[in-house]
């Protein structure tokens, strides 16, 4: 088999004194959807970020498309086709359909692309088209997750990150949005998808890790994990759920503490 | 009263200018506030540099100007000069007070501002002693120069404060709303990690921000030097504080609501200075804007309630 498309090797990260990521490694491969499942503040959103640069880590490597990436620049792991579509989906409320689409290809130049790109997504997404002149605070929650999806595929990803992508929407649209992915990864697309709701991820997934307090406690292929016993003991073991978006302006504080360490 | 009242068109049309000149001030309290949510208290100061920036520069240019050298390119010096010299004092501020202490405590950045305030007022003291200067503003333009419609006097002055304030407003507004870099700046106001989360550079589309921001107020003060023909080192601090409350009354973080604020505050004062009296005209400003802010709490343009998306 060639190699992966994305590789963690040994990752260890920090937030401040707390250890989040414990040595950490795993792998993705070019059009593969990998669910990377666990608890609470077990450090999978930590994951994503390190990824893309956004946290960095303490020690380990990070591999991409061949090339090591561990100490570059988000823009530039960006630009070589890393995605995100963040917890909340995090839309431009203010700005309208079609800047939010913009802003997916912030990094990008070649116009004419740009232009043929966003034709693309408007034809996959015909209600993101109906409203591309609406602020995206407008849509409504599975408009919403379209346009998430469509402005992370704007910047013409090889690996799309996806934290939390069912949260908050009705099962039907988690369905949906599950379907898209497949299709994504049909078209070479890799997807590395965060989840509470590891049933739904797994359905999807060709393989998938636990995480349970910044370890890797189980990995293998999504089958296998759907037997485990173990599975259903690490992802449900840390009760319920209590969430509050990180940064943005005002919004830090709601739902006090319980998630802060996997935050900071 | 009756004799009050008959000067009211005049005092609407140098409530203009006035406002004109408010809603350059209040652009940049609200360009940054819409981007960072932080009041840039030092924002009158930053005017206040641009006037006399202006000062400078006609000083230099006198001689030139009095052997010939057209009027209008003496003005785009001054404008030129200020907007630069006060766009990079900005982008200076932001980097050495705002950007360290922006994750800090939240009333850290508030200090800071007015600490910036004091050091810019007793720096111009400083260079420039605490007399009032004069601005020769014949020498950019003739004093006789204007208009009349009926019984209101325009002067050239105060025709081309509005005319630059509306051209610098519609730039703004053009590069805000129609190019890469006013989407970013944008998308950063409405969540700056999603922003970094596509690439953006966010700490350098904040520092543009303020570079913007202060820009204008540096033009406003060029401006307002030749309405006024004066400059001082606590000319700001009024100045500052009614941008400010211009930037509010029209809903702060909105630039449609900065211009609208500013003008409407300008003809408030000019209108009250006029028609009913000078002593009490900043009573009357002040008390429209309670006023304004207890029936919209978040101004003209301002949205109720910050939607969550």
């Amino acid at each position: 088999m060639h190699a992966p498309l994305l590789q963690l090797q040994h990752i260890n990260a920090h937030y401040g004194p707390i250890h989040v990521l414990k040595d950490l490694s795993l792998e993705v491969g070019a059009g593969e959807i990998v669910c990377l499942l666990g608890g609470n503040a077990c450090g999978k959103s930590t994951t994503l970020k390190t990824i893309l640069g956004l946290v960095t880590p303490s020690s380990g490597t990070i591999v991409f498309a061949g090339e090591p990436i561990t100490g570059w620049s988000s823009s530039e792991r960006i630009r070589r086709g890393i995605a995100v579509v963040p917890e909340n989906r995090r839309l431009f409320g203010p700005l309208t359909v079609h800047e939010n689409l913009l802003m997916g290809a912030y990094l990008r130049h070649d116009r004419r692309a740009i232009d043929e790109d966003l034709a693309r997504i408007y034809a996959r997404f015909p209600r993101l088209s109906e409203r591309a002149g609406q602020p995206a605070q407008t849509l409504s929650g599975g408009e919403q997750q379209m346009l998430a999806v469509g402005r992370a595929l704007m910047s013409r990803p090889k690996l799309l990150l996806l934290d939390e992508p069912s949260m908050g929407l009705a099962p039907q649209l988690v369905e949906q949005s599950f379907a898209l992915l497949q299709m994504l990864s049909r078209q070479g697309v890799a997807v590395l998808v965060v989840e509470q709701n590891a049933r739904v991820a797994l359905q999807i997934a060709q393989r998938g890790y636990v995480l349970q307090t910044g370890r890797v406690v189980l990995e293998g292929a999504a089958a296998g994990l759907v037997a485990n016993d173990q599975l259903r003991r690490a992802y449900l073991s840390r009760g319920s759920v209590i969430r509050f978006s990180p940064l943005g302006h005002g919004r830090a504080w709601r739902g006090h503490g319980r998630q802060s360490g996997e935050r900071r | 009263m009756g004799d009050s009242l008959s000067h009211l068109p005049q005092q609407l049309a140098n409530g203009l200018t006035l406002g004109a000149v408010y809603a350059l001030i209040a652009l940049g309290y609200s360009l940054v506030y819409g981007v960072l949510r932080l009041l840039n208290f030092a924002h009158g100061e930053v005017y206040m540099v641009g006037a006399f920036i202006g000062y400078g520069v006609l000083s230099l240019l006198d001689p030139a100007l009095a052997a010939g050298l057209p009027g209008w390119l003496g003005l785009t010096a001054m404008l030129l000069a200020a907007m630069l010299g006060c766009g990079l004092l900005g982008a200076l501020i932001e980097r050495l007070v705002y950007r360290p202490l922006r994750h800090t405590h939240r009333l850290a950045p508030l200090l800071g501002a007015l600490g910036i305030a004091f050091v810019l007022q007793h720096g111009v003291l400083l260079l420039a002693s605490a007399r009032h200067r004069a601005i020769h503003a014949e020498l950019i333009l003739p004093a006789a120069l204007g208009f009349e419609l009926g019984s209101v006097r325009l002067s050239a002055a105060r025709l081309l404060v509005i005319g630059i304030a509306l051209l610098l407003l519609a730039a703004l507004s053009l590069l805000v709303y129609r190019t890469r870099m006013g989407r970013a700046l944008r998308a950063i106001g409405a969540d700056p990690e999603a922003a970094a989360m596509l690439g953006v550079p966010v700490e350098r589309v904040v520092s543009q921000t303020f570079v913007l921001g202060s820009a204008l107020a540096g033009a406003a003060g060029v401006l307002v030097g030749l309405v006024f023909t004066k400059v001082w080192h606590l000319m700001g601090v009024a100045a500052g504080l009614k941008g400010f409350t211009a930037a509010v009354l029209g809903g702060i973080g909105s630039l449609p609501g900065a211009l609208l604020g500013g003008l409407l505050l300008g003809i408030a004062e000019s209108v009250s200075t006029g028609v009913i009296s000078p002593t009490y005209s900043d009573l009357i400003v002040f008390g429209v804007l309670i006023v304004a802010l207890l029936v919209r709490p978040s101004g003209l343009f301002g949205k109720r309630a910050q939607p969550k998306v």
